[in-house]
């Protein structure tokens, strides 16, 4: 029973139909809280509906979602915030929940954008963006966290600082995270358990043991497979998200 | 029993009726036309007051409460667009300038059968704020209180879901509810002003101040405020030079509001030069 305790959310043999065809069909997968998802696949593999079934925001059309999760916390693909719109970062960090400035700010200091507290939400750079999203659903505590391509528009070093952010959040917060990259190269260290998509589930496994699976390779060719095993090295130090080499890995 | 007396006079003419009637759709127009800008429901607002006239028109015919039947006709053509959206593949505006100009035709049609009844036209198209009685007053001040305390209430949710409505599903802040009450209380502040200020300029009324209040806030909060105060100003000089020049009263408020639009680009000139 214990293990059932953990589980936050489960799908079962779920999926999306629309405009006449199935978006995704067959999908069946299970997060726990101190776990992490990865959803992986090529562009319109149906990642994002995937990850919208299991966010509630669509419903699925067969098969059956079991939900446990209390609180839910979303970094959406792509926002667009209309310039009529007059929001600073502090605005947006409150936009669905009521948490105070202490703790909005020890969330931004997280992914390094402390300093942006009172910007103009429309003068960030899309990287900037991309880390008060972060930011924002980290401060909400959830217990289930999905992150639709999260490190978008972020630099080479910050992109590696942030995937150890989330693995670091998922343990401190103990809350389930769903992650969905179109490539595995930087989500293969923070990652338990990888679910290849292309409009179903192709393989699914370990990290290390979906590089070497057939299905996976003929996805996403010899070359990107094979890139990714040159990624299975230490670094002796780490990067703060500004750049600073810190030794705390 | 001074005081009642003092009121009772106060209220006894009709230019201050005029100005506690229109100060009191100022105020339910300011939060309800941000997010009317924020959602880019312009056209939407449009469409709502042209039905108007169809709740007018009924309300004479069967002798109805006129705000009751123009808040029944404008819920129902919204929930008529939000129904047609999902069966057509027709876009947004056309959808929009279907139900418009098809319940205004409606409207007018219907007029002709009421031979019967004087009928004023431009009073309807234009409002009348000068002809507003006790009974109109309360039923602006009751109404707005309950708009605006739904408002309060569906704020967070509201707000949220015009950011981003999927974040807003996701974390659970029920966006679909929020929406379509919205829907209604958007309907019910045409409903309260469609006496005062007419159907062509109920939604000058929803927009412009909210127009002003962006080019000079930073902040949602900021906005609301800014756009709350803008319409009351508009609302009290548009009826005080209507009063001195003898304009109408309904179209002296735009334009303030609209002079005070012209003014409040200003500021924006201004940081546009200094960023140079």
């Amino acid at each position: 029973m214990a293990e059932n305790n953990n589980l936050l959310v489960k799908l079962d043999n779920c999926g999306v139909y629309k405009s006449s065809k199935w978006i995704v069909r067959g999908i069946s997968l299970e997060i726990h809280k101190g776990e992490i998802v990865t959803l992986i696949g090529p562009n319109g593999s149906g990642k994002t509906t995937s990850a919208k079934m299991i966010l509630k925001i669509l419903k699925s059309d067969e098969g059956q979602i079991k939900n446990f999760a209390s609180k839910m916390a979303y970094v959406p693909q792509k926002i667009n915030i209309d310039w009529t719109m007059p929001l600073r970062v502090v605005d947006f960090m409150k936009l669905t929940s009521h948490i105070n400035n202490l703790e909005i700010v020890d969330a931004l200091k997280l992914t390094g954008v402390d300093n942006l507290l009172y910007n103009d939400i429309h003068n960030l750079s899309g990287g900037e963006f991309q880390r008060v999203l972060i930011a924002r659903a980290i401060a909400k505590k959830p217990d289930l966290l999905v992150l639709d391509e999260p490190v978008q528009g972020v630099d080479f070093n910050g992109e590696i600082a942030l995937y150890n952010l989330i693995k670091k959040i998922c343990s401190t917060l103990n809350c389930g995270i769903l992650l969905i990259s179109h490539d595995l190269h930087f989500v293969m260290s923070a990652t338990d358990h990888v679910i290849c998509l292309n409009g179903h589930i192709c393989c699914s496994g370990t990290p290390r043991s979906i590089v070497k699976n057939s299905a996976y390779i003929e996805l996403f060719g010899e070359h990107n497979a094979t890139t990714l095993s040159l990624y299975q090295h230490n670094h002796d130090h780490s990067h703060e998200t500004d750049g600073r080499v810190t030794n705390n890995v | 029993m001074k005081q009642m007396g003092e009121l009772q006079i106060m209220f006894d003419d009709f230019f201050t009726r005029a100005l506690i009637a229109g100060i009191g759709i100022a105020i339910i127009a300011g939060p309800l036309g941000c997010l009317v800008i924020w959602r880019r429901l312009s056209y939407f607002g449009d469409t709502l007051s042209h039905s108007a006239l169809l709740g007018v028109t009924l309300a004479y015919s069967f002798s109805f409460n006129i705000t009751f039947s123009v808040f029944i006709i404008s819920a129902v053509v919204a929930l008529l667009l939000i129904n047609l959206q999902k069966r057509t593949k027709l876009a947004g505006d056309s959808l929009l300038g279907l139900l418009a100009h098809s319940t205004l035709a409606i409207g007018l049609v219907l007029i002709g059968f009421l031979t019967s009844i004087r009928f004023d036209l431009m009073g309807l198209l234009f409002g009348d704020i000068l002809a507003v009685d006790v009974e109109d007053i309360t039923i602006v001040y009751l109404g707005g209180a309950a708009i605006l305390l739904i408002l309060y209430f569906i704020w967070k949710s509201l707000f949220s879901a015009t950011v981003n409505y999927d974040l807003s599903a996701a974390e659970g802040m029920r966006p679909e509810v929020s929406n379509f009450i919205f829907t209604l209380l958007l309907a019910g502040v045409i409903a309260l002003s469609i006496k005062m200020i007419g159907a062509l300029l109920i939604t000058g009324l929803l927009l412009i101040p909210a127009a002003i209040a962006r080019n000079i806030s930073s902040s949602p909060r900021q906005m609301v405020i800014i756009a709350t105060l803008a319409g009351v100003i508009s609302v009290i000089a548009g009826l005080f030079v209507s009063l001195e020049i003898n304009t109408s009263s309904g179209p002296s408020i735009i334009v303030v509001a609209l002079l005070l639009f012209i003014i409040s680009l200003i500021p924006l000139e201004i940081k546009g030069q200094l960023q140079k």
